[in-house]
Order: structure tokens, then C-alpha cells, then sequence
């Protein structure tokens, strides 16, 4: 394994409890503002320092509460990465990325290795600028120069684009996925964006409170969640808890609690479920994992008849750039459930009431 | 018109300049990383020479360096030196008196450090030496040249505890500001006058040059 940590330290009332191993490869780490996704990145670079625990990387141990080791961060080989460039403002681009040529070249050599950086990150022409007078993505971009000189064993990059436009955050998007896939080394990439995360990495470790909720790869992460958390931060928007249905409950397709679905859009081994908070009966695939809680993107919530047939009130109706966002409610005392339409099927249907389905293997499974 | 006091004024303040430079800066930099309740006793005691009378401070140094104290009578006694009553005592009230004004102007500056940058420098291998001389205080530049500049300028003007730790010998102890009143009391009115608008001009200078540096700051 490239990077082990398995590290514990508390702050206040938060503790964080983290246990990550990733080879030579990208791994997100996606997470809510306060989870602990940051700090997790800096007890491994040793900016901070975990209560207990151990860091090793490459077989390097950086940290071992128990045998007392703890490297400074200069040993750790490490490339951090801030939300900005965090350049030294009182020196110019060229003199910002010498100061990462960690071996002792003469000066010359230094300015050839740092000006051929500079290059590859399309910063011809702006070495002699002072770094206040870069554009955000620009600065990011010294930053990354700087970081690539030095030679890390490890590149953790702590939300990298959350301080540009989006269309430069684009820009240093496609330099970073390049970055990456070159050095080949393991990278920890924290972020709250899951397109980001989905692009950039192929693995996806979701925090939430200071833990690892659910780590796997990127396509399996976001197919099945697994928690309430996981589901919320790879973009699901309709979540809620789940109660066993109530014996009397309204027959959908099926009379009893639990039934085989036939036809249609396959053959399902599914039971009936209750969501108090949108006041709505679903069928849901029957597992034997202990299931609290469903996820329904907006996209699975498809117009027209069919499995999970559910005729709802239109609250209200949200224009995006390229599609609507039509809110959908089985009554004033409940949450409204979100759908996502293209603009020419809403504006086909476009009513007050709208029958829509959704078909029962596009509902996440979730525990708490 | 003998400019002795002048000479001696800016070598005292000179001096205990420099030592409160350094002094300052060092108590600055650990305070800002003990835990808050050794902070905020440790903040109080560095600060208090700035609202204490003079003469407090005088007395309170007196207790220590005068010949007959136990500091004092030591140094005596193994090195045959007086403490009191020589030009440079007065480096020990004007260090004294002008620490606070540069403990917390550097403290100022420190505080709106962007420790981001010292953590990048560590990250790259930037040895902590370097990453204080050469990222640190450059970015704390304007606040503490300011601080440094207004401690020098409270060093010219000190009397208080001066007076009390090395009296008015002329040609000796005597500063600009001791010599003022000495003048005053023997009623050389025109002479007074004089070095009244000397230490005017010299504030003047001082306080313009304090002005421009952090119209600087403003700038960057």
C-alpha cells in the first residue's frame, strides 16, 4: 500500500476516526463542510498532529503515536495543495517555484528545472510576475508547479478549484486530471463536488462527521451509496427514512407486503415501504441488509404510468439553464419530492397534477 | 549650544531599539502559540509598562539595579560597576518602557499572518528558520518597520523612569528630555525653546515616516 493511515484525534466535540489505504491512485475524499475531509489531509501532510494512530507511505513511517515517531513536514515528501495558491507573496512566479527544488543545483539549473515546469503548466511569460497579480486559476497553477518540482511521494489536494469561477475552475481541472494521471503516484483529493470527484478520481471515499461512511469505486459509490450521507453528497436530492408498511396500506401492484414484480422492466424480488415524510408507498427490492432509509434521484422519477405509479400536486416549478426541476407533494403536510425533466417534456405536460413512476431497482438502499 | 543630549537621546533609544527588536519580535512569535490562559497572563504582564506611571516603572527598576538592591549590589560587587546613575541606565527604563509598543504592534502584524504560507514552506521542506526570515516577516514587514519606528520615537521622548534611573549629570546622563526641564527650572527660556523644537521636529520626522510606511501596506 502507498499511503496507510488509520488515525484518531479530537477537537472539541468533534473527533475523527479516519482509516484510508490507497495504492498509487486517485482517491477523493468527498465530504460536507466540517467533516473532517481537511483535516484529514493535514495530519497526513503533519501540519496537524493526530492523537493516535499511524501514517506510513511508500513504507515510510510518517507518524506512530505508539512508537513515538513523528516526522516534520518537511520529510514527508508530501505535495500539498491549498483552496489558493498560498504563493509567497514576496516573490516573483519564477522565485515561488525555485523555492520547491528541493535538491542543492546551482541557481542556473534551478531557473532551467523551474522555467520548464512553468511551461508545462502554460505559464510562459508570467515568471517575473508577482503573484497578486495572477488570475485565481493561475496562481493555482504556480501552486501545482511549485508542488511538482519538489518531487512528492504523494499530492493532496485540499479543494483546489473552491476559490475560482467555474470556468476557470475548468481550466485547472483538465491541467490537475492530466497532473494526475502523469505522476502516477497516489493523490488525495478532497472536495465537496461530486462531478469534480467523479472526473478527477477513480476512487471515492464519502466522509461524514469525521469517519469514512462508505469508500469503494467511483461507479460503484455512486450506484449504491449505502447511507444517507453518501447519497446526498454524490448528488442524490430526494432522501428520506422508511418505515415497514402499514397493513393496510394501499395496494399498488400488489396486494401483499412483499411480491415478485413481472414484466415491464424486469423481475424483482421487491416489498412495499412507507416514506412518512413524503406520504407515499413504494415498492423497494426486498435485501436482507438492514434498510432504513430511500434515495430517489431526480432522474429516476420518470412521467407516464408504471411501477410505483404515484399522482402527485406540482408545489412548484424551478427553471434551470436546460432543464426543470418540478416539485412534487402528496399533500401540504409533506416534503415535496424533486424531478428532473428536459425543457420539452415539461412544457408537454406542464400541469397542476402529474402522474409519474418509478421503477423500483432505481431506489437507493440506505441505513441512517 | 552643547548637543550632548541630543547625541545621547538617539544613542539610547538606538540601542534599546534594537534590543526591543529583537525582544519584541521573539516574545510576539511564542505568545501567539501557548495556550490562552499563559497567553492572556503573559499578554497582560508584557503590556503593562505602557499604562503604568513612570515613576512606577522607575521605582520598580530602582528596586532591581540600584546599588544597594540585591541585582544591583551583586554586579557591584563581582564587576565594580554601578548600575545607576550612568548614561546607558537609561537603555534599561527606555527598554523597559518602549517593549509594549513593540511586543504588540508585532503581534498585530503576526496575527494577520497567513499560516498557509508557513505550511506550504514546510510541505516544500523549507527549513522553519527560513520560512521566518524570509516568508514570515517579509509579509510582516510595514507593521513591524511601524512598531519599530514608534518604539524608537517613545525611547527619544521618555523622562520618567529615565530621570529616576540615571538623574541629570550634564554631558553624562543628560537627554533631551531631562535637559528640558533642567533648562525650565533655571529659567534659560530661549535655550528650552530650542530643544522643544528639536524634539518636535525629530517626532515630526518620526511620525511622517510611521505614516508613509503604512500608506505602503495600503499599496500592496
Amino acid at each position: 500500500m502507498a499511503l496507510y493511515a488509520d488515525i484518531e484525534k479530537k477537537l472539541g466535540s468533534f473527533m475523527l476516526k479516519v482509516r484510508l489505504e490507497a495504492g498509487d491512485e486517485a482517491v477523493s475524499l468527498l465530504g460536507a463542510s466540517g467533516c473532517g475531509k481537511s483535516l484529514t489531509l493535514k495530519c497526513i501532510a503533519g501540519i496537524e498532529r493526530p492523537d493516535r494512530g499511524r501514517i506510513e507511505l511508500n513504507d515510510v513511517t510518517l507518524f506512530d503515536s505508539e512508537k513515538g515517531i513523528n516526522l516534520p513536514p518537511q520529510e514527508r515528501r508530501v505535495g500539498f495543495m491549498f483552496q489558493q495558491g498560498a504563493l509567497f507573496p514576496n516573490m516573483n512566479v519564477l522565485e515561488n517555484v525555485m523555492c520547491g527544488i528541493r535538491s542543492k543545483l546551482p541557481r542556473r539549473e534551478k531557473e532551467r528545472v523551474a522555467l520548464e515546469m512553468l511551461a508545462k503548466m502554460h505559464l510562459e511569460g508570467k515568471e517575473k510576475a508577482v503573484p497578486a497579480t495572477l488570475s485565481g486559476g493561475e496562481q493555482q497553477r504556480v501552486a501545482l508547479a511549485r508542488i511538482l518540482v519538489n518531487e512528492p511521494e504523494i499530492l493532496l489536494l485540499d479543494e483546489p478549484f473552491s476559490a475560482l469561477d467555474s470556468h476557470l475552475r475548468f481550466e485547472l481541472e483538465q491541467v490537475l486530471r492530466k497532473t494526475v494521471k502523469e505522476l502516477g503516484k497516489t493523490v488525495i483529493f478532497v472536495s465537496h463536488n461530486r462531478d469534480e470527484a467523479f472526473r478527477i478520481t477513480e476512487k471515492i471515499a464519502i466522509m461524514n462527521r469525521g469517519c469514512i461512511d462508505v469508500f469503494g469505486e467511483k461507479k460503484a459509490v455512486f450506484a449504491k451509496p449505502l447511507t444517507k450521507n453518501a447519497a446526498k453528497l454524490t448528488g442524490c436530492k430526494n432522501v428520506a427514512d422508511i418505515e415497514a408498511d402499514a397493513p393496510n396500506a394501499p395496494a399498488d401492484h400488489s396486494t401483499s407486503a412483499t411480491g415478485r414484480q413481472q414484466g415491464g422492466t424486469g423481475n424483482y424480488v421487491y416489498r412495499r415501504a412507507y416514506v412518512p415524510d413524503w406520504g407515499i408507498h413504494i415498492n423497494i427490492p426486498a435485501t436482507n441488509d438492514d434498510v432504513t432509509a430511500v434515495g430517489i434521484r431526480m432522474h429516476d422519477i420518470l412521467p407516464g404510468h408504471g411501477e410505483n405509479e404515484l399522482t402527485l400536486a406540482v408545489t412548484e416549478v424551478v427553471e434551470n439553464p436546460f432543464s426543470y426541476t418540478v416539485m412534487l407533494s402528496a399533500g401540504a403536510e409533506y416534503r415535496p419530492l424533486g424531478m428532473e425533466l428536459d425543457k420539452t417534456t415539461w412544457e408537454r405536460i406542464h400541469a397542476d397534477k402529474v402522474t409519474v413512476h418509478i421503477p423500483s431497482e432505481s431506489v437507493l438502499l440506505l441505513k441512517k | 549650544m552643547d548637543w550632548y543630549p541630543l547625541l545621547n537621546s538617539l544613542r539610547i533609544a538606538g540601542i534599546s531599539s534594537v534590543i526591543v527588536f529583537f525582544a519584541g519580535i521573539c516574545a510576539a512569535y511564542y505568545i501567539a502559540r501557548t495556550p490562552r490562559v499563559i497567553k492572556g497572563i503573559l499578554d497582560v504582564f508584557f503590556t503593562l509598562p505602557l499604562v503604568l506611571p513612570p515613576t512606577v516603572v522607575g521605582y520598580l527598576l530602582l528596586r532591581i539595579f540600584g546599588p544597594r538592591r540585591f541585582f544591583g549590589a551583586w554586579v557591584f560587587e563581582v564587576f565594580g560597576v554601578k548600575l545607576t546613575m550612568q548614561w546607558w541606565s537609561a537603555i534599561f527604563a527606555t527598554t523597559v518602557v518602549i517593549f509594549p509598543l513593540m511586543y504588540r504592534t508585532a503581534r498585530g502584524a503576526f496575527e494577520s499572518f497567513d499560516e498557509r504560507l508557513a505550511y506550504a514552506g514546510q510541505t516544500l521542506g523549507l527549513s522553519n528558520t527560513y520560512i521566518f526570515w524570509r516568508i514570515r516577516m517579509p509579509y510582516c514587514k510595514q507593521g513591524i518597520l511601524a512598531g519599530t519606528v514608534l518604539a524608537f520615537a517613545r525611547a527619544l521622548g521618555a523622562y520618567g523612569a529615565t530621570s529616576m534611573i540615571c538623574g541629570y549629570t550634564p554631558g553624562k546622563t543628560a537627554t533631551v528630555s531631562t535637559t528640558v526641564l533642567q533648562l525650565w527650572r533655571t529659567n534659560d527660556d530661549g535655550l528650552t525653546l530650542k530643544w522643544v523644537l528639536v524634539n518636535i521636529a525629530i517626532s515630526a520626522v518620526v511620525l511622517l515616516a510611521i505614516n508613509l510606511l503604512e500608506k505602503r501596506k495600503k499599496v500592496d
